[in-house]
């Protein structure tokens, strides 16, 4: 094999180039073809436009649960009004809630809006901290003045 | 007086760790094996004070002092003992206590090591007392767990019930002894870059220095994650294990620098070679430990584990990170390059297979690293506030480790410096057409769609019978006698049936997660007393509901009847709905059913109402073949590190170091 180089060091920089570049490619090329499909953008109601979450998109929507909103129609499925204070979202999901959600509090769930924009959600995430507001609802609320940190806590 | 004591050690610790520091540096810069002396008693009592201090936060716990603000807010009169003592590192405070304990402790550990090089020792000592310092300071000055309230109050806020757990309450010990067993690599490595010169002897020394470290707390750390994952698994009652949530791969990312590190160190001990490799590699591993801690505590990543979050706190963690992190880097950057280890080898070779191995590792890590870290640099780069969920995972991580899973088997089998690749076919061939057969038989078995899976079953079994093919190899199991098989497998050194345990054992994993990922059956329904409810091959009736009350909680305790689909093999199971009154907290408590190796996974939820009026709750039921494999090939693969550390050539190496508390 002439064209290697004569040095056995730049030979050996030369296998350790060829073994490199196929393996950094292959990472690089995966990563950036899974961050085009695997990335979940998050929005609160009153961000959520059509255009912005077109129905069917999965995205993340964030809120405070409005009290009084809570509807357990018995077979499983739950429906709740989230509110950012400026404008709401009807959401509807089957399945188990997390153990810490509550009427008043933080909540972030996983879904997509459906073409009457109520919002069908595969996922409602809770954490395991009693007091825990998601970050991103608190600075949505917070942007619009509307942070009041009390909400976020429970009556205890 | 006991929590004054306690309060008091903690500064005293900061102190004797700037006096080991000091003490280390003048001892290297004056060349005094007097002066070095002293700094590594400062190195022993910093670490006992560090004892002291823990050792009187747990008194507090344990007593419920709720004059102190850490335990008023951890605990509570009615919890039991051991969630009392667990208290004690449940909190960011208490935790950070404990992280400087297993630093100064492994600190003192390295101080009374024999056989290392006055030079490399001291400037050891050095740096380990450089972080000891840091984190102290970070401790004493704004986090401490012995701030009093007054007036103090009756009654704690009691920790938080998802963390009353068995599991939970040894996760943290170990997990640190682990991320910060990292430091003394980290020390290590900053030594090596001080002190180490090119092409000499120096290069192999230190990988046998480094390498009992990097072990031990890989072991460590994988016993650590895989208590956690099994936490999550049976406490959250989400069914899953791994949810690539940023915490978890804070934790993952220190795991696959520290089995890089542990690897190529291997190289840099037997051949002199890639010593600036490994150094880099024992740097980032320490580095990442960091990076975790700071992801965890200062809030920046949304998270469902993530505690104590405090983004001021956050700040001077970066702070340590950078300047740490940084200083090492730049050390690197600038003595690295004249730090030639030497060592000439081929592509085909023991060193060369475990360069490939490096190579999947750090680029799995990086790809980890991208996708904890994208969120962040989005939203710093245009305020978008998006999620990076477990498909991307899926998409990179998982056919990066794929593709070494493929190449692993043939490593063991290479000779160093010059391996004979043909030679190694011939052995794996019976291994690899056995392993190709379990795919196609996984593939006709369970579901013809999912190809995927059984392409993971047919790797995990490669891993599994091409390790084994190894040992079969160097015993000459089937070719020669029975006796001479056992005389030469007595003769294989401890380190050959570690690797052989570690890397079954990562087959072992394999199996048991793409089994348990790919062919789990879920179902959910209310169900009213006497209702049942199917999932694959059994069924699940619910036989009674009743309120229990626990030491400190309330709940609701489903007794529920596993059988097969006709009815065989009943076994009763209890799910449990529990609620918290001191935190106001609900949690759900799993019933588990182990079938063999599948685990028949019940979960108690909501109560609601039938259409006909009775009481229902939602349960919601898996069947998760093959899920015992995914805790017990971490435990093998730990076991395997563990064997290494006791083979007699590291120990020789580390000579008395055993013997140090």
């Amino acid at each position: 094999m002439s064209w290697l180089p004569k040095s056995p060091k730049a030979r050996r920089r030369l296998w350790v180039v060829m073994a490199v570049a196929p393996v950094l490619a292959l990472a690089v090329g995966l990563s950036l073809y899974a961050m085009r499909d695997s990335v979940t953008f998050f929005f609160s109601p009153s961000e959520a436009t059509a255009d912005k979450a077109p129905a069917g998109r999965v995205v993340r929507l964030g809120g405070l649960v409005e009290a009084g909103s809570v509807v357990r129609d018995g077979t499983g499925q739950v429906a709740f009004v989230v509110t950012d204070n400026v404008a709401t979202t009807r959401v509807i999901y089957r399945g188990d809630l997390p153990d810490l959600f509550r009427e008043g509090q933080g909540v972030v769930a996983q879904g997509a809006f459906l073409p009457d924009r109520s919002f069908r959600a595969t996922q409602v995430l809770a954490k395991h901290d009693e007091n825990y507001m998601p970050r991103e609802v608190a600075e949505r609320l917070k942007a619009k003045g509307e942070w009041r940190p009390a909400d976020g806590k429970p009556a205890s | 007086m006991i929590v004054e004591t306690g309060a008091f050690a903690l500064i005293l610790a900061f102190a004797l760790a700037a006096l080991q520091t000091g003490l280390a540096t003048a001892g290297r810069l004056r060349r005094s094996r007097v002066l070095a002396g002293a700094a590594e008693g400062a190195a022993l009592a910093a670490a006992l004070a560090v004892a002291v201090a823990f050792a009187a936060l747990i008194f507090a716990f344990v007593v419920s002092d709720f004059s102190v603000a850490n335990v008023a807010a951890n605990s509570h009169t009615d919890k039991p003992m051991l969630y009392k003592v667990a208290g004690a590192w449940g909190s960011h405070e208490g935790s950070l206590v404990l992280w400087c304990l297993v630093l100064t402790g492994f600190g003192a550990v390295l101080a009374r090591a024999r056989n290392l090089p006055f030079g490399l020792k001291t400037s050891a000592v050095a740096t380990q007392g450089l972080l000891g310092v840091l984190f102290l300071a970070f401790a004493v000055f704004t986090s401490s767990p012995f701030a009093r309230l007054n007036p103090a109050p009756f009654q704690g806020a009691s920790l938080n019930p998802l963390l009353q757990d068995p599991a939970l309450a040894f996760h943290p010990p170990l997990l640190y002894a682990g991320y910060v067993g990292f430091s003394v690599c980290f020390s290590l490595a900053v030594a090596a870059l001080i002190e180490g010169r090119a092409n000499s002897a120096f290069w192999p020394a230190w990988g046998r220095w480094v390498r009992p470290w990097a072990l031990a707390s890989w072991a460590f750390l994988t016993v650590g994650i895989t208590l956690g994952a099994f936490w999550a698994y049976y406490e959250l009652g989400w069914g899953g294990w791994w949810f690539w949530d940023p915490v978890e791969n804070a934790s993952f990312m220190p795991w696959l620098a520290g089995a890089a590190l542990l690897h190529s160190a291997v190289v840099t001990e037997r051949r002199g070679a890639l010593a600036g490799w490994t150094t880099f590699l024992a740097l980032l591993a320490f580095t990442f430990s960091m990076l975790g801690a700071f992801l965890v505590r200062s809030g920046v990543l949304t998270s469902v584990h993530a505690f104590a979050v405090d983004p001021q706190r956050g700040m001077m963690l970066l702070a340590i990170l950078g300047v740490t992190a940084g200083a090492a880097f730049a050390l690197f950057a600038w003595r690295a390059p004249r730090l030639k280890g030497g060592g000439m080898f081929a592509p085909v070779s023991r060193e060369g297979a475990l360069v490939l191995n490096n190579l999947f590792l750090t680029a799995a890590c990086a790809t980890v690293l991208l996708g904890t870290l994208y969120p962040l640099i989005l939203e710093a780069a245009n305020g978008s506030t998006i999620s990076v969920g477990p498909p991307y995972f899926a998409l990179t991580f998982v056919p990066l480790m794929a593709v070494a899973f493929i190449i692993l088997p043939a490593g063991p089998l290479l000779a160093w410096k010059r391996g004979d690749l043909k030679g190694v076919t011939q052995r794996l061939v019976v291994a690899a057409g056995l392993a190709v057969l379990l795919a196609l038989l996984g593939w006709l078995m369970f579901e013809p769609r999912k190809a995927l899976s059984a392409a993971g079953i047919g790797l995990g079994a490669w891993l599994i019978l091409g390790t084994l093919a190894e040992t079969a190899e160097r015993t000459r199991l089937f070719r020669a006698s029975l006796a001479e098989t056992l005389r030469r497998a007595r003769g294989l050194p401890l380190g050959a049936w570690g690797t052989t345990l570690a890397h079954a054992g990562l087959g072992v994993f394999v199996l048991g997660a793409v089994v348990e990922t790919g062919y789990r059956v879920e179902a959910a329904r209310p169900l009213a007393v006497g209702e049942a409810i199917k999932a694959g091959k059994w069924t699940v009736r619910l036989d009674e509901v009743r309120i229990i009350e626990g030491p400190n909680y309330l709940a609701e305790q489903g007794r529920l009847t596993v059988t097969l689909r006709s009815g065989a093999a009943p076994r009763e199971v209890t799910a449990e709905r529990r609620f918290f009154p001191a935190g106001g907290q609900t949690t759900t408590e799993v019933g588990l059913d182990f079938r063999g190796l599948d685990d028949v996974y019940v979960v108690l939820g909501e109560r609601g109402r039938t259409e006909a009026g009775a009481p229902a709750w939602n349960v919601r039921v898996w069947w998760n073949p093959w899920a015992r494999l995914i805790f017990l090939g971490p435990a093998i693969m730990a076991l395997g590190g563990v064997l290494s550390l006791m083979d007699r050539r590291l120990r020789l190496a580390v000579g008395k170091r055993r013997a140090a508390p």
